[in-house]
């Protein structure tokens, strides 16, 4: 088929002439679209009012709010086992083929969705959005990953930042997108959302056509011009390859793993709780009358930490080029422990700006550790199957995106039954979330070279045409 | 920068232009700020 010909491998090896820059702005199309997850969010309320049309008084039909947070959930969870699962599929194909199949998904999914809410079936909407959507989101996070790291071997942290970067604003796109296509149709469907999601799912299925139809990879014996490897020696950055399968027989990949999972999972603590913790912590009662913070000002500060999860991927990941992985995981997780304790004695003092500082930095080091990771993992395990190794350990973003709430709302829960009030509601999730890091911070510690005897032997080569 | 010819893999040459670039980065670009800009403004009320 000629179609399918033109998705191949092959059919992608940049031939001379091709300027490397233009990859990154292909990856930037994917993760820009599929980032959208992260402002699902602003679906819940008119989801939860289809029936009675009234986003403050829901009928006796309405979904609940548990029952629209599972989409999200489903979505995340599927993103981690698909990228697990699709990673080696992924070297193989080409990030042509994987980036098209994101497409299909997540474009899909919302169509399916937009079937879910027209004939309001709550299990269609978790099959669209949670289930194929969600394997878009896996197939998509991935796909460029490798092809970066191989385009540029001389700014690893710097290529997959800028990528991921764009996972982080693609909720900035995404929410107020959202909010002006229901306000646009909200008088021809319930809340407008069934025709917000076809809208959103053929727009983003053509975004994403430019960073499948620009994308290219590079010849296997490819060097920058004038790129010469590092002669200095690092016991981290291998010049051995391991398979997949391999990777995940090492100490290193759970380390890693460990390592994510206690970053992510901390980060979520914040996330989770910013706007209550910020109303909570400085509200009049501490603040004095009328000084307190604002439910308006309050999404303000939600709206910074996302412009702090932006930057920090791609500040932290291309600091890391410089000071090394390891170096800048220790600094994620040394000075994240030392500003994860402080966030209650801030709260508890109302020094407000201070707060809000160490708060940006600490969302700044949650971005940071997601966009340094394929950097990490294709020091340790080489380039060869970065891609499917980075969906492996992927699986510890889905455990943290269940756990990560599950700690937080118990912890808040129990200390609001003991009558604590204000940020002494939310001192044990904090410390509770810097002990996740003193974890973290070991395993880190513990990372070493891998043992040479998990490296493919001989050269590595990718199959041409997936076949 | 750009791809160097290879042994392994011939590729027909394909020319990437200053102006294919700044047109692929604006592609992103502008949504990406858009998006930024959107929730900066709404940062702001924290300020206020």
């Amino acid at each position: 088929m000629a179609n399918a010909s033109l998705l191949d491998r092959s059919r992608t090896i940049a031939g001379p002439g091709y300027n490397r820059w233009l990859v990154p702005p292909a990856a930037l199309a994917i993760h820009l679209a599929i980032g959208q997850a992260y402002a699902f969010s602003v679906f819940k309320k008119p989801l939860g009012a289809l029936l009675s049309g009234d986003v403050d008084h829901p009928a006796a039909g309405d979904w609940s709010p548990a029952q629209i947070g599972w989409i999200f959930s489903i979505a995340i969870v599927l993103l981690g086992l698909s990228a697990a699962i699709f990673g080696t599929w992924l070297e193989r194909v080409g990030p042509r083929k994987a980036m098209m199949a994101s497409a299909l998904c997540f474009g899909g999914g919302f169509l399916i969705g937009s079937l879910g809410v027209h004939l309001h079936s709550l299990a269609l909407l978790y099959f669209g959005y949670g289930f194929v959507g969600g394997i878009g989101l896996g197939i998509g996070y991935i796909s460029p990953v490798s092809t970066l790291i191989k385009w540029f071997p001389d700014r690893k942290g710097v290529a997959t930042g800028m990528a991921i970067m764009g996972f982080g604003g693609g909720a900035m796109i995404g929410s107020p997108l959202a909010v002006a296509l229901m306000a646009h149709f909200k008088d021809s469907a319930p809340q407008g959302v069934a025709p917000t999601f076809i809208v959103m799912g053929i727009i983003y299925f053509l975004f994403m056509q430019f960073g499948v139809w620009t994308i290219r990879v590079p010849a296997d014996d490819w060097a920058p011009a004038g790129y010469v490897p590092s002669t200095e020696h690092s016991a981290l950055i291998t010049t051995g390859n391991v398979s997949a399968d391999n990777a995940i027989k090492t100490p290193q990949f759970w380390l890693l793993w460990v390592v994510l999972l206690t970053n992510v999972t901390a980060g979520i603590g914040v996330l989770e709780t910013a706007s209550p913790l910020i109303q909570e912590s400085f509200s009049d009662a501490t603040m004095g009358a009328g000084r307190g913070v604002t439910v308006a000002a309050a999404a303000g500060f939600v709206g910074l930490l996302s412009l702090f999860n932006l930057l920090g991927r791609f500040f932290w990941s291309s600091a890391s080029d410089k000071l090394g992985r390891k170096v800048t995981y220790a600094i994620y997780f040394g000075l994240g422990i030392l500003l994860y304790a402080l966030v209650p004695t801030l709260g508890h003092n109302a020094q407000l700006t201070l707060f809000v500082l160490v708060a940006c930095i600490i969302i700044s080091m949650y971005g940071g550790g997601f966009a340094t990771i394929p950097a990490y993992l294709s020091d340790l395990f080489g380039k060869y199957q970065v891609g499917a190794i980075h969906g492996r350990l992927l699986t510890a973003w889905s455990t943290a995106g269940v756990l990560g709430p599950l700690i937080v709302n118990y912890l808040h829960e129990s200390r609001k039954a003991e009558g604590f009030t204000g940020a002494a509601a939310y001192q044990t999730v904090f410390y509770t979330m810097a002990g996740l890091l003193v974890v973290g911070l070991l395993a880190n510690l513990a990372v070493t070279a891998v043992n040479e005897k998990y490296n493919e032997k001989g050269p590595v080569t990718i199959q041409p045409g997936g076949h | 920068m750009s791809a160097q010819p290879n042994s392994s893999a011939p590729a027909p040459a394909e020319t990437s232009s200053t102006a294919s670039l700044a047109i692929a980065w604006l592609f992103v670009g502008i949504p990406l700020v858009w998006g930024v800009a959107q929730t900066f403004i709404k940062a702001l009320a924290l300020f206020q």
